[in-house]
């Protein structure tokens, strides 16, 4: 459970969400993706294939982690999400505001 | 260090007529860091001997997480010498879940919809709205310091 980072071969940071994005770790999302952007990597994918669930608060620190991203001229992406999931974004209407693709794959593609 | 989580179990004979639900209580420290716990605690008390589909179990997780959430930074102020209740009365069909801290009650400063165009890049105000479409039903009681969120229960 927790989060991972890895570097694609693209220059994509790929950052995998495991078990659960929610009030008791979304500080610490937040904390890696700061991490990076100081660091200059500036293309994200989070990897959501492994991600049981989100609430209000993970969706919370995916827009803050967003807004952060473009500001410093760089692109984040989704990928992966269960229908679930999928369903969580939709009725959130959040869809609308990030860029989710099916698979890590398809989200490296073109990036 | 935290306190270990107590979670205890009363359970009625189901044959007895007029008998209670079968209930699930736990009593948690008022920290966000345990919600992950707690939730996977009520899930498996609450699905115990059943299989329930997959998207029931992603809405019970997801309505208890806000719920405690709620009640941890809303309700409780983050104060971690409060403490949160959870109870889960479960019938063949429904799971109904409350969720009490130790509040007054807030007054909901919660947006109706948090999903226009102008409010989508605000980081909050989306759990009640999340709990409402998830839960089957939803209640408060008049202090505002309880919730009670009906789900189905396979």
């Amino acid at each position: 459970m927790g989060f991972s980072k890895t570097a694609s071969g693209s220059g994509v940071t790929v950052v995998r969400v495991d078990g659960q994005l929610i009030v008791g770790n979304r500080q610490e999302l937040k904390a890696l993706i700061q991490e990076s952007l100081e660091a200059g990597d500036r293309k994200f994918l989070i990897d959501c294939t492994h991600t049981a669930y989100i609430d209000s608060s993970g969706l919370g620190a995916l827009v803050t982690i967003s807004k952060k991203i473009r500001e410093n001229g760089g692109e984040l992406r989704l990928a992966g999400l269960n229908e679930d999931l999928r369903s969580l974004f939709e009725l959130t209407k959040l869809d609308s505001l990030f860029h989710i693709v099916p698979t890590v794959d398809e989200g490296l593609t073109g990036f | 260090m935290t306190a270990p989580l107590r979670l205890t179990i009363r359970r009625t004979v189901p044959t007895d007529p007029g008998a209670d639900p079968v209930a699930v209580d736990l009593a948690m420290p008022s920290d966000v860091s345990e919600v992950e716990a707690a939730v996977e605690l009520m899930a498996r008390h609450c699905f115990a001997g059943l299989a329930p589909c997959a998207r029931t179990a992603f809405r019970l997780r997801v309505t208890l997480a806000e719920a405690l959430s709620n009640a941890i930074l809303r309700g409780n102020g983050a104060d971690p010498t409060k403490h949160v209740w959870v109870r889960a009365e479960l019938t063949a069909e429904a799971i109904r879940l409350s969720v009490r801290d130790e509040g007054q009650g807030v007054e909901s400063t919660r947006r109706q919809s948090p999903c226009l165009p102008a409010e989508l890049e605000e980081d909050g105000g989306r759990g009640l709205f999340i709990i409402r479409h998830l839960a089957d039903q939803v209640e408060f009681n008049d202090r505002g310091n309880t919730i009670w969120m009906t789900l189905p229960r396979c």
